[in-house]
């Protein structure tokens, strides 16, 4: 569900690749004609795309996390067999992108290993604790919806197997917000010690939110060529504000407020305009200096290790059953 | 890493009877069993299909991109594969 702009594309010097290829290359681009796995690319693409893709599997996977927390303690069955579903989804969806980011040549195990020994990076908005049930419709609501505004575009991307993936992954998304909604506003619906917990949620999940579309354009120095390359459709600002005009009338629904004093409507652009975004903190985060970075890395560490028996056990009874298949067939000749 | 890679499947889908399977997506499993249990999971959690095929990756053949105008260029001048190369004159109706 989160794509988060932490890549920097690394731009590969043209001078080692032939020029004409590249341009070719472009001008089918240029043409909206999709890329597939065995078509040239240029190497700056293809890295570009197995790490943007690949942070977009882990964060799938990462993600699970916070939200399963809570799946024990859901309020009623309904809530219980909602989130349930929605966090396969999300295991789902870190699958769909794992084998995306296969067909540029890269092994899961190499991507997994990268999570698990801190190379790779994964979307900094799991990092943050869920302290109350009001965070799971937060979460469904907000982060949901931020990834939903980053991912719609993503299903145009010029990469044929990720489109394809992401195709898949926004229509399931968009349970995800509804059912995160729907719990915000029962919430807001309740008593006032309930709304207060909503009211809370929305404060601690909105500026992360905010960061979840990645450093301002300014800084992001590598979005032009990702723009050229129609891997991104549209800017991290862009993107931000497009989710701010959307939602910021949701909480207002609500009855909520948004934790932010600057926020106000502006009637000649028509758009919400909002404070500025603390960027430290995002930068710290990211470093792993968030509030749940090394449990959320313990956790995954700790089910890769515990699941190593299962995996061999099933190559070694795969392993058996081909050589006895084969014993049999030499048997029968 | 030390691990042994688990193998790939490509996952084939058939949607409704009367649709041919097609290509979904791909799973890694330790058999055609497991590969089956997990395309399942993996892409047919919302009723999107009625039949599930599994293939080993590596027992597809793909023609090389790089071929593409060789074989597949010179349909592009046999126009006369068409229907619409031949002339019938409006009198005689739909043909």
């Amino acid at each position: 569900m989160y794509t988060q702009a932490l890549n920097q594309a690394d731009v590969d010097p043209v001078g080692t690749e032939e020029a004409t290829q590249l341009a070719r290359f472009q001008a089918r681009i240029d043409a909206e004609e999709r890329i597939e796995p065995n078509d040239w690319m240029p190497e700056g693409y293809r890295r570009t795309l197995i790490r943007q893709i690949s942070q977009h599997a882990h964060s799938e996977i990462v993600g699970m996390l916070p939200e399963g927390n809570w799946i024990t303690r859901a309020p009623s069955l309904r809530r219980k067999a909602a989130l349930l579903a929605k966090v396969q989804d999300e295991g789902g969806h870190g699958l769909y992108l794992y084998a995306a980011a296969e067909t540029l040549g890269v092994a899961r195990e190499e991507l997994l290993d990268q999570l698990l020994s801190g190379r790779a990076k994964y979307s900094s908005i799991f990092n943050y604790p869920t302290l109350t049930w009001a965070d799971i419709g937060a979460i469904g609501w907000l982060v949901d919806g931020a990834a939903i505004m980053n991912q719609i575009p993503l299903c145009r991307t010029s990469y044929g197997p990720y489109a394809r993936a992401m195709i898949r992954i926004c229509k399931e998304e968009s349970f995800h917000q509804r059912q995160g909604y729907e719990i915000m506003l029962t919430l807001c619906r309740g008593t006032p010690a309930q709304k207060a917990m909503a009211q809370d949620a929305l404060n601690r999940w909105w500026w992360p939110a905010l960061m979840m579309f990645g450093p301002p354009d300014a800084e992001s120095a590598h979005t032009a060529q990702s723009m050229r390359w129609k891997i991104k459709r549209f800017t991290n600002d862009q993107l931000r504000q497009q989710f701010v005009d959307a939602t910021v009338p949701q909480g207002h629904y609500l009855g909520l407020t948004f934790p932010d004093p600057e926020l106000r409507f502006d009637e000649t652009t028509g758009h919400w305009r909002f404070g500025p975004i603390d960027w430290e903190e995002f930068r710290r985060v990211l470093a792993g200096h968030g509030p749940c970075n090394r449990e959320r890395m313990e956790a995954r560490r700790r089910a890769h290790d515990e699941g190593a028996w299962v995996r061999e056990a099933a190559l070694a009874h795969a392993a058996k059953r081909r050589r006895r298949a084969a014993a049999q067939k030499i048997a029968a000749e | 890493m030390t691990e042994t890679p688990m193998p790939l499947w490509e996952v084939f889908i058939r949607a409704r009877t009367g649709l041919a399977h097609r290509h979904v997506g791909s799973v890694h499993a330790a058999d055609a069993e497991m590969a089956l249990q997990a395309a399942r999971d993996t892409y047919t959690r919302r009723g999107e299909g009625l039949s599930i095929w599994v293939v080993p990756s590596t027992a597809i053949t793909a023609s090389d991109p790089a071929d593409k105008d060789m074989l597949f260029e010179p349909t592009a001048s046999k126009p006369y594969r068409h229907p619409t190369f031949y002339t019938v004159p409006d009198e005689v109706g739909h043909m």
